[in-house]
């Protein structure tokens, strides 16, 4: 009997077509976004003013149109998507790392420590995030590593709560309790013993926390704050496309699109984990 | 026509290879006590839920239920709905679960009664607490008011039939209606069925895992194995002359307390754990504006463990012995008093202890897969305390100790790349076992070790730790709900109450003639798999108190024998006869 609300979960994931749709659709756009720029013929920094906002067609793998300098905007959309999607996986794994180490070992700590790491956490969240971001890129370069290093940032905050809370719980488990018995020492356990416990829960909230990373780099790149020219992103590319929006629409629409079907897949995929998690964890 | 008739009942689910339940045939007359009895996965549950219309619409049904000649099997809702409660009726294993939290008791039958229009609106509350009070909820006036998580968990059973009797059934389906009550409360619970039974001819089918239970409860009994009907008859007959194997070994294997006590080994001067005057009291969270205050778990518990020697830790849930037993090991600290190994005093806390102190004293649990970690491999669980305490060893040479390990545990070396969750419940244990062992450590506690295995595999455990016993002079405090291991494998008893230690004689005295009241009471309740024996009246009266310590002694509120002076005097911890008792009448009673 035990075994059946797992069973049944895992057919919901493996079986779930939303989640292998987006799943799919993930791929695909991966892959296109690795390969597709050398596929073209042009590159995405090249002008030709002589092909200004010319529409999407397949002659000479013009896919997209171009854009307001003339250049090809397929080649563009897709390192674009690259940049994107880097973002945010990098700015996930910072959130990863930092905020499952910071949780594990706060909530195995517990009591004092607890107290004074959650406390710095509290403090961080009251800071005005985005307009701390938008600080710091007008007071330094506008940097590269600077977007990574903000929005992960802000994810491993999350991240370090539902760790922490997980681990409160999990510290109470007789496999713990007998892990001490043996005399193994603390920082063991809470690497040993229970992060690899709360990697379900965690894998989880990654999936969940990409689509938000990706929004927040779109949104600085909306702004102009973000990715800097010649470089691109989703966000920097509908940026870009607003101010055309009337005579050559696919400027906005082609890039916007894409954007929107990368964040709903993750939401998707994230769901669809978290349903397939979620039992389990309360068989347990 | 026979009341419940079930002809070739299976239940598939997709996910598995086999079905839960294999052409079951079943069928009983009115008024009849029919027991199912099996190990768990046994499809008893399914079973049941198969009968009540209750199972999960993945399940595929095969099969006929008949009621009262009216098929049950396949009907919607709708239908199900004119037979559930008002013909047929079911009480579940925790009442915990099957209350709704949000309601109150009365409320909740209230609805019942409604529902079924049982009785008009200004009826429903008389009805309602004249149910309760069938049900020997003690003040049922109060108990209407109260919300479930208020109650015992043997007074909230008793709401639970209240509510499964409220539209008066003509069949009622228990299943494992006690496994989660005490001994004692559980015996009340029982004598409570029985006597419904004999009021209303109300039919039980009866499931459990529990054969003392049904050998006391059903006059016919049916036999299940992995989904399959393995033999039925009266339970004189069944139990007398088992026809199939796999019967034989189940009762072999059943709680009982006429086993012989296992030989004492030769006294030797030094006891290897010396316990002196432990407490443990629990910090209480400040709430509102109560300050923070502290509750006493454990008080002033002393005894001696001789090398090579069992004792058996008995008590009533909540009477902190699981509390002993990680002040023991240093999982809580303890309050006053010290506990000694091989003469040397311990630190409070286990982060404390020097390396080689914790490596002597280990400890396995009572939920063997809580006590894996998840995400860990059998081998690496197993191989862990050798690493750590033993960093020297080369790589074989540790595998070896492993592989060592868990052959004396009764494993195959194949199972050294499986995770928990791949093990059976048994198997999970004895990886637990194996991994405490691989030290050699002298003393051993197991805090309920036992009690989430079916009966044979019990046994088997049991027998492996008297084995390893013989083999290495390791020395075991075996705590444990269930007297029936106790008898079998511990030299000595220790009974605890309210956290403190009733009585402690050894096995034989212990279970032929016991000191303190309470002893003779848990003895009593004891269901016993022999259906020829008549049982004790009714052990004990009422449930350990809630509302805090009485005065003087504390058993002296649920005490037959309990005179003026039991309610002023704490009884002090005396030697009567060899035997330590905390009972003031303990000379002129006679309790065997």
């Amino acid at each position: 009997m035990r075994a059946l609300p797992t069973a049944g979960a895992l057919r919901q994931v493996t079986g779930g077509a939303a989640v292998r749709v987006s799943t799919g659709i993930l791929l695909v756009i991966t892959i296109a976004a690795l390969v597709g720029p050398s596929l073209s013929s042009h590159d995405y920094f090249s002008m030709n003013l002589g092909e200004r906002l010319e529409p999407p067609t397949l002659n000479d793998t013009r896919f997209f149109g171009t854009d307001d300098l003339g250049r090809d905007l397929f080649v563009r959309t897709m390192s674009g998507t690259r940049i994107t999607l880097l973002v945010a996986i990098v700015a996930s794994f910072v959130s990863l790392v930092l905020g499952v180490a910071y949780g594990a070992v706060a909530g195995y700590a517990g009591g004092k420590v607890d107290a004074f790491m959650m406390r710095i956490v509290d403090a961080l969240y009251a800071l005005p995030f985005i307009f701390l971001v938008i600080l710091l890129m007008v007071a330094f370069e506008r940097n590269f590593l600077l977007i990574f290093v903000a929005i992960g940032a802000i994810n491993w905050l999350d991240m370090a709560r539902i760790v922490r809370g997980q681990t409160l719980s999990l510290k109470e488990r007789e496999f713990v309790a007998a892990a001490r018995l043996i005399g193994v020492p603390p920082v063991v356990i809470v690497f040993r013993h229970i992060v690899p416990n709360l990697l379900g829960v965690v894998v989880v909230y990654i999936t969940l926390t990409i689509p938000q990373a990706i929004l927040v780099e779109s949104f600085l790149s909306f702004l102009g704050l973000g990715i800097q020219e010649p470089r691109t992103s989703l966000g920097a590319l509908v940026n870009g496309g607003i101010s055309h929006m009337e005579g050559a629409p696919w400027v906005l629409l082609i890039p916007a699109t894409l954007l929107a079907v990368i964040l709903m897949s993750f939401n998707f995929l994230g769901d669809g984990l978290r349903d397939a998690v979620d039992p389990r964890l309360k068989a347990r | 026509m026979s009341l419940l008739d079930v002809n070739g009942l299976t239940i598939s689910y997709a996910a598995l290879p086999e079905p839960v339940v294999d052409r079951l045939d079943l069928s009983m007359e009115r008024g009849e006590a029919l027991g199912l009895v099996g190990e768990s996965g046994a499809g008893k549950t399914q079973t049941a839920l198969a009968i009540m219309g209750l199972l999960t619409p993945h399940a595929t049904v095969q099969g006929q239920v008949l009621f009262d000649g009216f098929a049950l099997a396949g009907q919607t809702a709708k239908v199900l709905n004119r037979f559930r409660a008002r013909r047929l009726a079911m009480v579940f294993q925790d009442p915990k679960q099957a209350l709704n939290p949000y309601l109150p008791i009365g409320e909740q039958l209230k609805r019942v009664l409604l529902e079924h229009r049982i009785v008009d609106r200004r009826a429903a509350r008389g009805r309602a607490l004249e149910l309760l009070r069938r049900v020997r909820l003690p003040d049922a006036e109060r108990q209407y008011r109260s919300y479930p998580h208020q109650l015992s968990g043997g007074m909230r059973q008793r709401a639970m039939i209240a509510l499964a009797l409220a539209c008066e059934p003509e069949l009622l389906i228990a299943d494992e209606p006690t496994t989660a009550l005490d001994v004692t409360v559980q015996a009340q619970v029982l004598k409570l069925l029985k006597e419904l039974r004999a009021q209303t001819g109300i039919g039980l089918l009866l499931i459990t895992h529990d054969l003392g239970v049904v050998a006391e409860n059903c006059e016919r009994m049916l036999v299940m194995h992995r989904g399959r009907l393995l033999e039925q008859g009266s339970t004189r007959t069944v139990f007398r002359n088992p026809q199939q194997q796999r019967t034989k070994e189940m009762l072999a294997a059943a709680a009982r307390l006429d086993h012989r006590p296992p030989e004492r080994p030769p006294v030797s001067a030094l006891p290897v754990l010396l316990v002196d005057r432990i407490s443990v009291r629990f910090r209480e969270a400040p709430s509102g504006w109560k300050r923070q205050g502290s509750r006493g778990v454990v008080g002033n518990v002393s005894f001696s463990l001789a090398p090579g020697e069992t004792l058996g830790i008995v008590g009533e849930s909540g009477c902190g012995k699981t509390s002993l037993a990680r002040a023991l090991v240093g999982l809580v600290a303890a309050d006053t008093g010290s506990v000694c190994l091989s003469a040397e005093p311990l630190a409070a806390r286990v982060a404390d202890r020097a390396p080689e102190e914790r490596r002597d004293l280990q400890m396995v649990f009572q939920d063997p897969v809580a006590s894996l970690s998840p995400a860990m491999k059998v081998g690496s669980i197993i191989a862990e305390p050798v690493a750590l305490h033993e960093p020297g060893l080369r790589r074989d040479e540790r595998n070896d100790r492993v592989a060592s390990a868990l052959g004396r545990a009764g494993l195959d070396p194949s199972l050294l790349q499986r995770f928990p969750h791949e093990l059976s419940g048994g198997q999970a244990q004895r990886v637990a076992i194996s991994r405490a062992l691989v030290l050699q450590p002298k003393v051993l506690i197991c805090d309920e070790a036992v009690a989430a295995l079916d009966g044979t595999v019990r046994r088997a455990i049991l027998d492996l730790l008297a084995a390893e016993q013989r083999r290495s002079g390791l020395s075991l405090v075996f705590i444990t709900h269930d007297l029936a291991v106790v008898r079998q494998i511990s030299h000595r008893v220790l009974v605890m109450y309210m956290g403190g230690i009733a009585e402690l004689a050894d096995n034989e005295n212990l279970f032929a003639r016991p000191r303190h009241p309470y002893t003779r009471a848990l003895l009593d309740a004891v269901p016993q798999a022999d259906p020829e024996r008549v049982p004790p009246a009714l052990p004990i009266e009422g449930e350990v108190s809630t509302e805090g310590r009485p005065s003087g002694c504390p058993f002296h509120p649920r005490c037959a024998y309990a005179v003026a002076r039991c309610r002023e005097e704490v009884p002090a911890l005396r030697q009567v006869d060899g035997v330590e008792v905390a009972c003031h009448r303990a000379e002129e009673l006679d309790l065997r």
